[in-house]
């Protein structure tokens, strides 16, 4: 890496009712990079998902975070969100009763808000949520339905990605972006994270599956194991893992 | 990292908690026939209206507070409490310039401009301050369409006959314990009258305001909207913060003759008591409509968000045919609130129609109960009912109870009941904070979505009040 690490993560352990979850795991991931994560069940990955967006009451923590100069554990859920990190919930929420439309419109004015801008303009916004509601392949009338109710797995999926384009974030983190989606949900999804990440964004891949190297050039495979980082290599180690399973590291 | 506490997201300060320091003639406390008819001498009232008040008080001392409710306080000493109180300002003022400037002030302080410059356009106001209208705004302007709007003790010496007629016409004198203690001793409240064929230009509003100590308020209001006829009613209520409990026992009484449509809506905002339970207001009100005409309604809407107690069922009787009702609310419980509240609706008439929507929103250690009668007669063919009533809870202290009762004595009513209880989650919160919003705007973003089926129906004037008052950002009810 020839510049400073975007986020760094030294010596972080995690605990929750004295059972460690993490344990001293390092990783660095600088600007522009496709990071992906892979384990088996149960090695923490989601929890290192949590913790980095900040909903981390839960746990007792040690280690540093640093992300974009800011020490992590000195912000609260939403400033992180409004510095640029993104989560792609595993089981995104449902809110009943707030349409998509008012719940897109709410954090895009907080995160203007922020960014000292006044409110956005209804037409201005809705043109822009229809553009990428045209390449995720969302039907109009899923702006008016309430956030995520009686959603589609594949749905919900669909709209954590098109809340993302919305917030432009500098890092994302997609938490099992690839569980229950079918072949051509991922596709669509996938063309917009591949198009997204092209302005230099950073980009964590939390994932069971190597299929999704089938759709994104990553940068670094990452191996984790009860609680840390195991072996890290290139797009050729999660093609291993693929053949021989876990036991190799 | 902190903790997420909800608790206080939602507790908001109570800014009406002020007391106006204006001299105030008390009667001496007690009930008694001579204090009931020192209170009708006072208002120089006809002879029909002490025998409404006498026959009601000797209904009242044989009956006994109803037990029937989810609710617990401390016992009401029914002789501990003044039954009349008045600011001392000159009576019968015919213009502003006349008004207690200390009262102006009060109003102003409370977001109710009463002078004409400031007046909001297109409400009147009628201002009740402890036992007494203090004053009616627009009331010569309403005269042109022949609309009667004063305070109920004016209207007495106006229109006898209309009162007389109607007054306990659909509040009958022996009702119920807190209604015929309303009907012995009722003060001061407000009156309405839209003649046949009018559509009131403005709306209508009554604001009540307890200020003195050791009073209870016992307002009574009649709406009666002749036939063709149709009004927008807006009534809100406010109250000094004190360490004991007030009491306050109104009766709401509206008729709709054939075609009349009108609209009754409450914000409820009197002190609900501190974060510890002590203080605020007992509210034990029976408010009722009476659709008599074919094709009429009336519609209620409640935002609940004050009291340390409240016991009240806004209700209507659909009695001419194809007549409709329609009752939505929002009750909000927080700290040691406890609300027992909803409706009832009685299909009489044929082809009637009646509508509830209810959301209950507990929070702290409060209580808050939804219930509801919806009773079809034998005669009432084709009538239809759709219920929906939710209730979301935060936090582990907090309860929330419904008891929906539905009878039907004819075979060709379609009734419909739906409810949820919920818990607003803190994955939730997390899930809207994660996208940037703040803990407090994420929880008037989730609150507004649970309440938007009620939102919606509510008059546009007093939506800014009910955003004032509940925090709920509006957005979704009107963009």
């Amino acid at each position: 890496m020839t510049f400073k690490s975007f986020l760094d993560i030294s010596n972080l352990s995690v605990q929750l009712d004295k059972k460690l979850i993490l344990s001293k795991l390092n990783l660095k991931i600088g600007l522009g990079e496709i990071h992906v994560i892979m384990g088996p069940n149960g090695v923490g990955k989601s929890t290192l998902a949590k913790v980095l967006v900040g909903n981390n009451s839960e746990y007792s923590i040690s280690g540093n975070i640093i992300y974009d100069s800011f020490d992590l554990f000195s912000l609260s859920p939403d400033e992180i969100s409004l510095k640029g990190i993104f989560l792609s919930f595993q089981h995104p929420l449902e809110i009943p009763g707030l349409s998509n439309f008012q719940f897109f419109k709410s954090f895009v004015n907080a995160k203007r808000k922020y960014q000292k801008l006044g409110p956005v303009d209804n037409k201005e916004f809705l043109d822009n949520i229809r553009k990428f509601m045209k390449i995720l392949n969302i039907h109009e009338e899923f702006l008016y339905r309430s956030v995520n109710e009686g959603f589609s797995g594949g749905e919900k999926k669909r709209n954590e990605i098109l809340q993302m384009l919305l917030l432009d974030p500098k890092l994302v983190i997609l938490d099992e972006i690839d569980s229950g989606l079918d072949v051509d949900s991922l596709k669509d999804v996938f063309k917009c994270i591949c198009s997204f990440v092209k302005n230099n964004n950073s980009l964590l891949i939390i994932t069971h599956y190597t299929r999704i190297l089938d759709y994104i050039d990553v940068d670094f495979v990452h191996i984790m194991n009860n609680g840390c980082i195991v072996k890290t290599g290139d797009k050729s180690l999660a093609y291993d893992i693929n053949e021989k399973g876990y036991s190799i590291v | 990292m902190n903790k997420l506490d909800i608790k206080d997201v939602i507790n908001k300060k109570y800014t009406a908690g002020f007391h106006t320091d204006i001299v105030s003639e008390k009667i001496s406390p007690g009930i008694n026939e001579d204090i009931i008819r020192l209170i009708s001498e006072k208002k120089n009232e006809p002879k029909f209206l002490l025998d409404f008040r006498l026959k009601a008080y000797s209904k009242w001392k044989c009956m006994f507070e109803p037990k029937w409710s989810n609710l617990v306080y401390d016992k009401i000493n029914y002789n501990d409490i003044i039954y009349h109180a008045s600011p001392k300002i000159k009576k019968n003022i015919k213009s502003l310039d006349e008004l207690d400037p200390v009262l102006l002030e009060t109003y102003n302080r409370l977001g109710i401009p009463l002078t004409e410059q400031k007046r909001i356009a297109g409400i009147a106001v009628d201002a009740i301050f402890d036992s007494v209208s203090v004053i009616t705004t627009f009331k010569e302007e309403l005269q042109k369409y022949g609309i009667i709007f004063c305070s109920l003790s004016e209207a007495v010496h106006l229109v006898p006959d209309l009162i007389e007629k109607y007054i306990g016409s659909v509040v009958s004198y022996s009702d119920n314990f807190f209604a015929s203690l309303n009907s012995a001793v009722f003060s001061d409240g407000s009156f309405c009258y839209i003649p046949k064929g009018v559509s009131c230009p403005m709306d209508l509003s009554t604001y009540f305001r307890i200020n003195t100590a050791g009073i209870g308020q016992f307002e009574r209001t009649l709406i009666i909207a002749d036939k063709d006829s149709s009004v927008t009613y807006l009534e809100g209520c406010t109250a000094p913060m004190r360490d004991e409990n007030q009491l306050h026992a109104a009766v709401v009484e509206i008729i709709a003759l054939d075609n009349a449509k009108v609209k009754y809506s409450t914000v409820q905002n009197w002190y609900p008591g501190n974060e510890s339970g002590k203080g605020g207001i007992y509210n034990f009100v029976t408010k009722r409509g009476i659709c008599l005409g074919d094709y009429s309604s009336i519609i209620w809407n409640q935002i609940e968000v004050g009291s340390s107690i409240t016991w009240k069922y806004p209700s209507v009787i659909l009695k001419g045919d194809h007549s409709v009702g329609k009752f939505y609310s929002i009750a909000v419980t927080n700290n040691y609130q406890q609300a027992d509240t909803g409706t009832k609706m009685i299909h009489v008439g044929k082809n009637t129609k009646s509508v509830i929507i209810s959301k209950g929103i507990s929070a702290g250690n409060s209580k808050n109960t939804y219930r509801g009668i919806v009773s079809v007669l034998p005669k009432s063919s084709g009538s239809r009912n759709y219920t929906r009533c939710d209730s979301l809870l935060f936090g582990n202290r907090s309860s929330a109870f419904t008891f929906p009762i539905i009878k039907s004595k004819n075979s060709s009513v379609n009734i419909e009941h739906e409810a949820v209880t919920s818990k607003i989650s803190e994955e939730q919160m997390f899930y809207c904070q994660q996208r940037g919003i703040d803990e407090e705007s994420a929880v008037c973003i989730i609150v507004n979505g649970f309440c938007k089926q009620v939102i919606s129906e509510l008059p546009m004037e007093f939506l800014l009040e009910a955003q004032r008052l509940l925090d709920i950002s509006l957005e979704g009810a009107i963009g």
